[in-house]
């Protein structure tokens, strides 16, 4: 148990016998809401990971609907950021990238198309190992850095630690809270409640979420990643929006606290500032880009060198990319069972949309574990 | 069904869909009419011989690194065969044959210590290695050594991969995902707790006895190396149309290896074995076959970790104590994440 206000008993985390009485439970609440279905969101792939990989779907109440919202960061990378990276590949810049990030399509190009070219792409799988990467040579690195808050902190912190002359930053790096602000503001995902990550609000805090979640009446509760942490969750959710409690609750209160790492958050906003963005399939979001600060120019990939993206120009959209609903999904607004090419045209080896590239994306998810099939009772 | 593209790619050996793919389209496709083996694609070919079937198999091994942790590539390639014969239900080898292709600048001394490995695997299996063949390539024409190995047995009765019907147990001999995390430790020099070995064994003692014990009752055999538990329990229940629904909580896995799976995070259900068994029984034969098991060395740790259903034929169903999920099947080179 814990002292933290706000907080849910921890528990042990994997216990079938406590996930039944917790499924139970979440039963009994949300038949007290006499309509179906509620729909909560949570936007974070690793919960989505763990919600199909444990199976935990089969085991909701039908009336609960949980879904995945803008939580997967290489999906939501928008084809113009792949434009700038695969340009500066083509122009023998070496880049250091995160692996999912190789296969996601650009405009006419993807990274791997570029490395199929010629051009010199390294997969990292830290901050850290792009700045070694860079110590090695003496040619441009460029680090294309995506991710949420929880990797835009460890490239804050390689940035402010002062990388070599030759290393710098094309930043992807998205931050969550305007996208929810987005989500919630869509009165057709008719979201009554969020899961937020909780590797993210390590950082953040979960009081982060409260003026959020009472300007939209809309609870938030921070989650672990173990099956009975994101039941946990869900039942303090649904006991939230019944009793009309618009704030911010935390269900990890092993990792998270009410104000975060504040070392984390000063390094994040000394190297970072949110800017108007684009975000693949779902368009602009107020604040959700996070760009390098100009006192930090030197080391921005943008403005060290000039990125001609005009030979990448926009090929018209294929017949089969306008039939992708990677953006619906991406916002809740259909599951990927519903998109014509889930499963047929969309494959893992062969992706049309960026749900389908990353093991962040929905899609692949459900492509993987089966999604929400009707898979019979428990044995 | 995967693409196959124009070349050959790694993932068309890894022993999933796209494997099966590249043997379908290119091979049985293009050597048939098949008689009897080739397209069952199943563990070996049985011919009809009077009342019996003289079971043939043959496979090819390359392994990194050529020595691991509980055994080697000359272990390996008489196992493989050996458990291959078992498979079909043929439990005495009659012999064995051995091609090597070793390339220039091989130590002599290693060649010896991986003959010696399969004289004693062969001891151990009551086999012996009955003709051969040795190529020389030059250095850099291959990495080390490959090694082919065939092998030929009766048996009264074939054992199909095919046999699965609704209501059939599945058993596996023992703990899943030893051998393929042991290679991948060693071939990546992960530096993980607590030892990881193979569990490269012969498995036609273990076989035999479950024969014995379930008789008619063995429905289906199959040994899941390469792509795992999840391949060859897929392969099985698409070759049976039946849905196999796996109890997540009665799998052998052992301690190290579910460690190391999380740390990677590869599933145990998705790597290689190379000294279990995947047993298909009727279910009135379940207990008899699985105490017959547990009385081999082998076969201590043999568990129930299934049944079979009518309803979606050719799916694999997990049952994770939290609720239910499809098992997906590996396709490709399995890379461990490295954060």
């Amino acid at each position: 148990m814990n002292a933290e206000p706000g907080g849910v008993a921890e528990l042990k985390f994997r216990d079938p016998g406590r996930a039944r009485e917790l499924t139970a439970a979440l039963a009994r609440l949300v038949q007290e809401f006499h309509r179906a279905p509620v729909t909560l969101m949570h936007v974070c792939g690793t919960h989505e990971q763990a919600i199909a990989r444990f199976g935990l779907r089969t085991s909701l109440p039908p009336a609960l609907r949980v879904i995945m919202g803008p939580g997967c960061p290489v999906c939501v990378t928008d084809l113009g950021e792949v434009d700038e990276g695969v340009a500066l590949a083509l122009q023998g810049v070496h880049i250091a990238t995160y692996g999912d990030m190789v296969k996601l399509p650009g405009s006419s190009k993807s990274l791997a198309d570029a490395q199929a070219e010629g051009a010199r792409v390294a997969v990292v799988y830290s901050a850290t190992q792009a700045v070694e990467l860079a110590r090695a040579t003496t040619e441009p690195v460029v680090f294309f850095a995506s991710g949420f808050e929880t990797t835009a902190v460890a490239t804050a912190a390689i940035v402010l630690a002062g990388p070599p002359a030759n290393f710098s930053v094309l930043s992807a790096h998205k931050y969550v809270p305007p996208a929810m602000e987005a989500v919630a503001c869509l009165p057709e995902a008719r979201v009554e409640g969020f899961l937020a990550a909780g590797h993210a609000a390590v950082i953040t805090g979960y009081g982060l979420f409260e003026d959020f979640a009472r300007r939209h009446r809309t609870p938030v509760v921070v989650a672990g990643f173990e099956p009975l942490d994101i039941l946990a969750a869900l039942v303090k959710l649904l006991e939230m929006i019944r009793d009309c409690e618009y704030g911010a609750a935390n269900a990890y209160p092993r990792c998270v606290t009410r104000e975060g790492n504040r070392r984390a958050q000063e390094s994040l906003w000394r190297v970072f500032e949110a800017v108007d963005g684009p975000w693949r399939g779902i368009g602009v979001i107020p604040n959700g880009n996070l760009q390098l600060r100009k006192e930090w120019a030197g080391l921005d990939a943008r403005r060290r060198f000039r990125i001609d993206v005009s030979g990448l120009a926009r090929a018209a959209r294929s017949e089969l990319s306008r039939r992708c609903l990677c953006g619906k999904i991406m916002v809740g607004l259909v599951e990927p069972t519903d998109c014509p090419l889930f499963g047929r045209e969309c494959l893992p080896e062969s992706p049309v949309g960026a749900c389908m590239v990353s093991s962040e994306g929905t899609c692949k998810i459900w492509y993987q574990y089966g999604g929400r099939p009707d898979l019979g009772g428990r044995a | 069904m995967s693409k196959l593209g124009d070349t050959v790619a790694q993932k068309h050996g890894a022993g999933g869909p796209a494997m099966r793919a590249l043997i379908e389209s290119v091979f049985v496709a293009g050597l048939g009419p098949a008689g009897a083996g080739l397209a069952a694609m199943d563990d070996g070919a049985a011919i009809p011989v009077g009342d019996r079937f003289l079971v043939l198999t043959t496979d090819s091994y390359v392994i990194k690194p050529l020595v691991f942790p509980g055994g080697d590539i000359g272990r390996l390639a008489i196992c493989g065969t050996i458990n291959d014969l078992a498979m079909m239900g043929a439990t005495e080898p009659l012999g064995l044959t051995c091609a090597v292709i070793i390339e220039a600048g091989f130590a002599i001394a290693e060649l010896e210590r991986i003959r010696d490995s399969m004289r004693a695997t062969c001891a151990e299996a009551g086999a012996t290695i009955v003709t051969g063949d040795t190529k020389v390539m030059g250095k850099g024409e291959l990495d080390g050594m490959v090694i082919n190995t065939a092998g030929v047995a009766f048996a009264k009765r074939v054992v199909p991969d095919s046999g699965l019907r609704p209501g059939d147990r599945i058993i596996v001999t023992g703990s899943v995902g030893d051998h393929g995390f042991a290679v991948m430790a060693a071939r990546h020099k992960l530096q993980l707790q607590g030892a990881l070995v193979s569990d490269v064994a012969p498995l036609n003692g273990l076989v035999r006895a479950a024969l014995a014990a379930g008789g008619e009752g063995v429905s289906a055999m199959k040994d899941p190396t390469r792509g795992g538990l999840a391949s060859a329990l897929h392969e099985m229940a698409a070759k049976g149309q039946v849905g196999i629904v796996l109890d997540e909580a009665c799998l052998p896995v052992r301690s190290e290896v579910r460690a190391a799976s999380e740390l990677l995070g590869i599933d145990p259900l998705h790597v290689a074995n190379e000294g279990k068994a995947v047993i298909g029984v009727r279910a009135d034969a379940a207990d008899r076959v699985l105490q017959a098991l547990h009385g081999h060395p082998l076969g201590r740790d043999a568990a129930i970790i299934g049944t079979c259903v009518a309803e979606r034929p050719g799916s694999v169903i997990l049952d994770t104590g939290f609720g239910r999920r499809l098992l997906a099947e590996p396709d490709g080179e399995l890379l461990p994440r490295i954060c």
